[in-house]
């Protein structure tokens, strides 16, 4: 059942919370000592949630859009009471005293969360392999790695775990582990959903979004997350969603472009794999049929975006995570000054990526490499954001790959992190630019693992996203 | 910094305390908590005085997850000051300065770096004393560190609390151009910044509540070039006389080091009030590097010309302004219109003065005797009535007082309390047939008063008016008596 049917039954009081979540829980149980997925099931308090629900349907009250649906939250989004850990010992046993803005918006549309689930530490990586509990596998191939750093998610509505999961996108954390998991999956314009409660990666690009195993569920997530929340002073005013609405809509007559540069051309982005851009062409053939009007399209800098990313997101990262120092929460390793309490804290706390990134940033802005390094990054960033507004005065949409091949095998990439960076080339323009960008499963790839198409589209211009993948997925 | 500060010229005197052929050169920064009902960034009660970690919530904490939202009380009350310093208000964006320290939460402190709300603006001194001001940031304060044991310091200590209601709490840095050159000009500095502070009503600018805080940049040179040598940055001056103190014995130990070696190194130094001296902090070698950017969380702060032009037209009279009205109307000295000013006495004493009262009359009573915190209850109409009483003759000074006290405690009318304490006006009549009894009753000392020199005629003006007094228990008032004693001798 998907979401929007569970939440229909639900509110009609044909099924029982209790017993969809039950049913859930009794799956997770069963398959994700192998895949996972979680870092915490949170069985007891879903269940007394669900029974909240319930008794609330039988007494005649409107629970909302998601009633009784089980829900999926990364363990980087605040949960009251509830630990958690962003995959990190240095976060081990730390019950935040809020909730999330995302998840009291999930709870009051009747959303039931099921647990936490795993990412790469801190949200770093694209593999969830860089977890400090372990990796999570891909449900269509448990040798496979599920993408990251949203892994836990992803793989949770693959396995179907649970109907809808939340994760966060910073330079693809959302969308490329969809495509490797077969599930739809969508980064938002930056601002439409609130940042509070999200534990911060890099906070200009980081953006909380929907995972669903098709469009019209991912479209309802989004409707109830994004809008405005005085709470984030980024978070955009007066922006209504209207995913849902305008799903149905079609491409007749839409302006769509392929980006040239991450579609295998002459100049472009390398290493993209010949399955993947084969899915990629059939997918555009299918929009021209459906009446879309297509065309390439050049941006070039969308080239430079791993690199200028590769210094943006650790540098702010550096920042962030600089507050876990052992003095107030989280891990403490003594030592005999407060100096070296926090080195000892965070030598013992960090995983090998996040220390290789805060590292990164650290030096991208330091004295005398800021021009050369973070201040040349903020450069691509405002060349690239003037590049797509020109593209966008031609194009509606643009579609492209999400990821330039299928899942790659577990500890096929963890030695040299390049070849792990390289996962997010098509993804991280969207996130330098702040635009929207959706993943939808389109066909298979010559290892019958799942390929992702991406729709782009400028800002504000969300619901655009949806209604392109809703045709995309009735062809697939 | 690394623009050349003017050499004193000779127009210019220069007093110091500094060896002969020595120079001060002093740039202030002063950090000023702004009296916003709440923090910067979140909605805890921005209040001294509460038990450690009660005023706290995730964000001023910097738990993992938490945002900032600026409050924009806080960015009007900065641009106030901003304007009330000459300042021009610039588009501003917050930065995160980077450093561990416990007492900061998220190990950065959100502030400004490259693009501050107000720069190039100017303080000038009571007396015409101009001091550039390169520029008025927002920045949050951080929370307070106890070091328990070995001797208070961070990394000796046995164990460290810290208490982070502070953490949050908005401030206003003010740097100045190094532009001061006497500690006397560094008191008068910080004295006028308050007095702007307090009248804006940006601040209560409590010195020994840490409400305001003031760090020195000295250094020294020879007199007459205009090179800026290597200074150093004095912390923890915590009241006007240490800031003298604290200057003074920097610039000496300086100046005894580039007499004797090759001067002292760029460092930030303690002042010990106690021992009377700086002691060394951080030294230029292990300066941080901030790794100063754009702070992601916040939007740039842009206001609109109508914004500025509306901060304007609301500014309430500046210091400056309010002590050359109360001169011009009362005759005030210099000093006695700083202090009713700093006071906020200058409104009274205009008005008492626009009633009829006599000027010098009145800024004497309230120099001398309305040193109160709460003179709320003294109306303008009756402390006139009250000065006009005693220029009368109907009150003597002493009186005078009395009643006054009478009305900061109870306010009303002057000559009900007057009447109550049983205060007649002495009839000049009465007093002159007092005085020709006591002529006749002390005709030898009578002789000395007509006929004596100058330390005669004061002593036994002094005898007389001692002998009314007391016959009318003090009713009387000295002056009159002066001027009968005085018309008498001469009739």
């Amino acid at each position: 059942m998907s979401a929007i049917e569970i939440a229909a039954a639900v509110s009609a009081g044909e099924r029982s919370a209790s017993e969809v979540v039950d049913a859930h829980l009794e799956l997770i149980a069963q398959r994700d000592p192998e895949l996972h997925a979680y870092n915490l099931v949170t069985a007891e308090s879903a269940r007394a949630e669900a029974a909240a629900i319930d008794a609330r349907v039988s007494t005649g009250e409107v629970v909302g859009p998601l009633a009784g649906v089980p829900l999926a939250v990364k363990d980087n989004m605040c949960t009251k009471g509830v630990p958690t850990t962003c995959s990190s010992k240095i976060l081990e046993g730390w019950r935040p005293p809020y909730d999330a803005t995302v998840v009291t918006r999930l709870r009051e549309a009747g959303a039931v969360s099921v647990g936490k689930t795993n990412l790469d530490e801190f949200a770093m990586g694209s593999s969830t392999e860089h977890s400090a509990f372990g990796p999570t596998r891909n449900p269509h191939d448990l040798s496979k790695v599920p993408g990251g750093s949203s892994g836990g998610s992803a793989a949770s509505v693959a396995a179907g775990f649970t109907p809808l999961g939340i994760g966060s996108d910073t330079g693809g954390s959302i969308r490329q582990p969809a495509a490797f998991c077969g599930v739809v999956g969508m980064k938002p314009t930056y601002g439409v959903v609130s940042r509070y409660g999200l534990i911060a990666f890099a906070s200009s690009l980081d953006q909380i979004g929907p995972f669903a195993a098709d469009v019209a569920d991912a479209a309802a997530l989004f409707d109830v997350i994004a809008g405005h929340d005085p709470l984030d002073s980024t978070s955009i005013r007066d922006f209504t969603p209207s995913a849902s609405a305008m799903l149905d809509e079609g491409v007749d007559g839409l302006r769509i472009g392929v980006v040239k540069e991450l579609a295998g051309g002459p100049g472009g982005v390398p290493g993209l794999a010949a399955d993947v851009l084969a899915r990629t062409a059939e997918a555009v053939e299918v929009l021209a049929t459906a009446g879309a009007l297509v065309d390439e399209v050049s941006v070039p800098s969308s080239t430079l975006g791993l690199s200028a990313y590769y210094l943006v997101a650790p540098a702010e990262a550096s920042s962030n995570l600089a507050r876990y120092d052992g003095v107030r929460y989280g891990l403490r390793v003594d030592g005999p000054t407060t100096p070296e309490m926090t080195t000892a804290t965070r030598t013992a706390g960090f995983g090998t990526e996040v220390k290789r990134r805060i590292m990164l940033g650290t030096y991208a802005l330091s004295a005398g490499y800021y021009d050369a390094f973070y201040g040349k990054a903020l450069k691509v960033r405002t060349m690239m954001l003037s590049d797509f507004a020109r593209v966008y005065e031609d194009f509606d949409v643009l579609v492209a790959p999400t990821t330039p091949t299928t899942a790659f095998e577990l500890g096929a990439r963890t030695q040299d992190p390049l070849t792990m960076y390289v996962n997010d080339v098509c993804t991280i323009p969207s996130n330098l630019t702040g635009h929207p960008a959706i993943s939808v499963p389109f066909g298979v790839g010559d290892d019958g693992m799942p390929v992702g198409v991406q729709v782009l589209a400028p800002a504000l211009h969300d619901a655009q996203t949806f209604r392109v993948a809703a045709v995309l997925e009735a062809a697939s | 910094m690394s623009e050349l500060a003017p050499a004193a010229t000779p127009e210019t005197p220069v007093e110091s305390a500094l060896p002969e052929g020595w120079e001060l050169i002093v740039g202030l920064e002063v950090h000023v908590e702004l009296d916003t009902a709440t923090k910067l960034f979140c909605g805890c009660v921005n209040r001294f005085g509460v038990d450690p970690n009660t005023n706290v919530c995730p964000t001023c904490l910097g738990l993992p997850g938490s945002l900032p939202v600026m409050n924009e009380r806080a960015v009007e009350m900065a641009m106030i000051l901003g304007r009330a310093l000459g300042c021009q208000v610039n588009r501003s964006v917050m930065a995160r300065k980077n450093y561990f320290y416990p007492d900061m939460p998220k190990d950065f402190q959100t502030t400004q770096y490259d693009q501050p709300t107000n720069s190039e603006g100017e303080l000038k001194l009571a007396d015409g004393f101009v001091v550039r001001i390169e520029r008025a940031h927002i920045e949050e304060d951080t929370g307070k560190s106890v070091h328990v044991g070995g001797g208070g310091r961070i990394n000796e200590a046995v164990y460290s609390l810290v208490d982070y209601n502070r953490a949050g709490v908005p401030l206003i840095e003010i740097v100045s151009k190094p532009d001061i050159r006497t500690i006397e000009h560094a008191r008068n500095y910080v004295e006028e910044l308050r007095a702007i502070v307090v009248a804006t009503g940006v601040s209560d600018a409590r010195m020994e509540e840490g409400s305001i805080r003031v760090d020195a940049n000295v250094s020294v040179r020879r007199f007459g070039s205009s090179e800026l040598r290597t200074r150093c940055e004095i912390k923890n001056i915590n009241s006007l006389r240490s800031l003298g103190r604290a200057i003074e014995h920097e610039a000496l130990r300086q100046i005894d080091l580039w007499t004797t070696g090759s001067g002292p190194q760029q460092q930030t130094r303690h002042w010990d009030e106690d021992a009377g001296r700086t002691t060394p902090g951080r030294s230029k070698e292990d300066v941080e590097d901030y790794r100063y950017f754009q702070e992601p969380d916040l939007v740039p702060l842009d206001p609109t010309s109508a914004t500025i032009a509306a901060i304007d037209a609301a500014m309430p009279p500046l210091p400056s302004a309010r002590r050359s009205a109360l001169r011009a109307a009362t005759g005030a000295g210099i000093d006695a219109a700083r202090l009713l000013v700093e006071r906020g006495q200058d409104g009274l004493a205009m008005a008492a003065v626009a009633a009829g009262a006599d000027g010098a009359k009145t800024v004497t009573r309230l120099v001398n005797d309305l040193a109160v915190n709460d003179w709320s209850k003294v109306e303008a109409e009756s402390f006139a009535a009250l000065v006009r009483m005693e220029s009368n003759g109907e009150l003597s000074a002493s009186q005078a007082k009395q009643v006054l006290g009478d009305l900061v405690e109870r306010g009303g009318d002057p000559a009900a309390h007057a009447d109550v304490r049983g205060f007649e006006a002495m009839d000049t009549t009465e007093l002159e047939s007092l005085l020709d009894q006591l002529i006749g009753e002390n005709p030898e000392e009578w002789s000395r008063y007509c006929g004596g020199d100058e330390g005669d005629r004061k002593k036994m003006q002094g005898f007389f008016t001692g002998q009314i007094m007391k016959a009318t228990r003090g009713q009387a008032d000295g002056k009159v008596v002066a001027q009968l004693l005085a018309k008498r001798s001469s009739s």
